[in-house]
């Protein structure tokens, strides 16, 4: 067991990159995800990261650096929030599609209007359908210990797709957490020397990222989204020899609370955690209810998470962000869409909850879940808490 | 496999990359274009601005000193056209 410190989850996460011995941080500094970067500029500053940190004018650049330099073949990081997300967004359907294992963490925040700097997952949810593997973290270990698992997906030839990590802004990112580290030669006994399939090198020229005629566009596309859908099988395995290697279990899915529970919540992020204390209360009471935390947002679990919501009666779904003038929250219309046509399809409830940095308290999964059971919910979605005068 | 495809999905190199270098050459992207230009020698100077100009490098120098476009890859965009000097280039039907 590695050494246990008391430590932000930012710096604890600058720490995974470092153990990582990336050789490229391109990065532009955005609220919440700044002491990351900083801390990462300051350990190549100091010589303890033998990388070259590229301090670029925008999160547009910041992609586009990263693009270039994992095309050389450099293990490549970035990190962004919000509007930085979204600044990056063209770039951001270029990098799976040239099939470069960038890793970068998102620290989720709200997307303005109005101007937020705090938490939901509206960011990468715009992000959505860019082709990248996304990871949700639910606490600080997680954070530090699923950045260094990104690197091994992202990097595998049978994935080589790029890699967001996503934690809550605020909560997870400043929030100062007990992290169990690694020491270097742990990190690189689970984490092998990137061997790149395609590099930018003139002793064998090659033209990445060409133009797709519509004789091929579309099956380039199909390339990288069944690569997507492969890289399944890697992240369980990966998460199956990080367990091995540390002993900290992780699944795509997880399931907690009563087994074969009536009425389940399905969260994402470190919502999960207070789901799972309000869980506790709730069975302590007596009370039918399970839990399933989804770690794995893209590609997404299908098998893993219809099997996790085979027994549930009443299903309700979390969603931190809004798609408005949809038919539900993101992850709800996944789910919804999982159990379409499905004879023995649960009651599915989505409530959109905590967003731009709205707290959910332990009180409100308590609430939601007498509404749920009382199947006092009617509305495709409810936007938990707004304050109306109706 | 659809006959509007080049390639299987599976057989593209990773990334869609171009493996083989200078293979955009067995592009012809010179059936793009709706006018082609024709040089009238007795205005010409022999300048080249039109090899300078030409975005898809497609002129070059004759045993004459003329600069004659490669009209399998001009896209009839008429840069030359516009810059020639002395109005020797006018762009119009393709002959065949």
């Amino acid at each position: 067991m590695g050494k246990r410190v008391g430590i932000e989850v930012s710096l604890a996460v600058a720490e995974a990159v470092k153990l990582c011995d990336v050789d490229v941080v391109s990065a532009y500094p955005i609220t919440p995800q700044t002491h990351i970067v900083e801390e990462l500029s300051h350990y190549v500053a100091n010589g303890d990261l033998d990388a070259a940190f590229i301090p670029v004018e925008s999160e547009h650049s910041a992609m586009s650096a990263a693009v270039g330099s994992s095309a050389t073949g450099a293990r490549t990081y970035t990190a962004t929030s919000a509007q930085g997300l979204a600044l990056m967004h063209e770039i951001m359907f270029i990098a799976p599609s040239m099939r470069l294992p960038i890793v970068m963490t998102i620290a989720n925040r709200s997307l303005s209007g109005p101007i937020s700097i705090w938490n939901d997952h509206s960011d990468i949810m715009a992000e959505r359908d860019t082709g990248w593997i996304q990871i949700f973290c639910e606490n600080g270990q997680e954070s530090f210990d699923l950045t260094i698992c990104a690197f091994r997906i992202a990097e595998d030839k049978r994935v080589l797709l790029p890699v967001g990590v996503n934690m809550d802004g605020f909560i997870l990112t400043h929030m100062i957490e007990p992290i169990e580290f690694m020491d270097k030669a742990e990190v690189k006994a689970f984490l092998p020397d990137y061997k790149p399939q395609l590099t930018l090198n003139p002793k064998k020229p090659v033209s990445m990222g060409p133009v797709g005629v519509p004789e091929v566009y579309m099956e380039a596309k199909k390339q990288y989204e069944q690569a997507l859908w492969d890289s399944k099988d890697v992240v369980k395995e990966v998460l199956a020899a990080w367990g091995k290697h540390t002993g900290r279990k992780y699944a795509m899915v997880e399931c907690n609370g009563k087994k074969k529970a009536k009425t389940v919540f399905v969260t994402m992020g470190s919502l999960g955690e207070t789901a799972m204390t309000a869980v506790d209360n709730l069975i302590a009471a007596k009370q039918d209810v399970g839990q399933v935390r989804l770690r794995l947002w893209r590609p997404f679990p299908k098998e893993e998470m219809k099997k996790a919501l085979k027994d549930a009666a009443k299903v309700v779904v979390i969603d931190r962000a809004l798609s408005p003038g949809g038919v539900c929250g993101p992850v709800a219309t996944e789910i919804k869409s999982l159990f379409y046509g499905d004879k023995n399809a649960p009651k599915i409830y989505n409530i959109v909850a905590g967003l731009g940095g709205r707290d959910v308290s332990v009180k409100d999964f308590e609430e939601m879940y007498a509404l749920a059971k009382g199947g006092k919910i009617k509305d495709d979605y409810v936007i938990w808490g707004v304050k109306s005068n109706a | 496999m659809s006959d509007r495809a080049f390639v299987a999905w599976q057989k593209l190199a990773l990334g869609c990359a171009i493996l083989e270098p200078g293979s955009s050459a067995k592009l012809k992207t010179g059936d793009w274009k709706s006018l082609a230009p024709k040089l009238d020698e007795e205005k010409c100077i022999k300048c080249g601005k039109c090899f300078t100009y030409c975005p898809e490098f497609c002129y070059s120098e004759d045993k004459n000193g003329f600069f004659r476009a490669d009209l399998s890859y001009c896209k009839g965009c008429g840069i030359c056209a516009n810059e020639c000097p002395t109005e020797a280039i006018s762009m119009g039907k393709e002959e065949k």
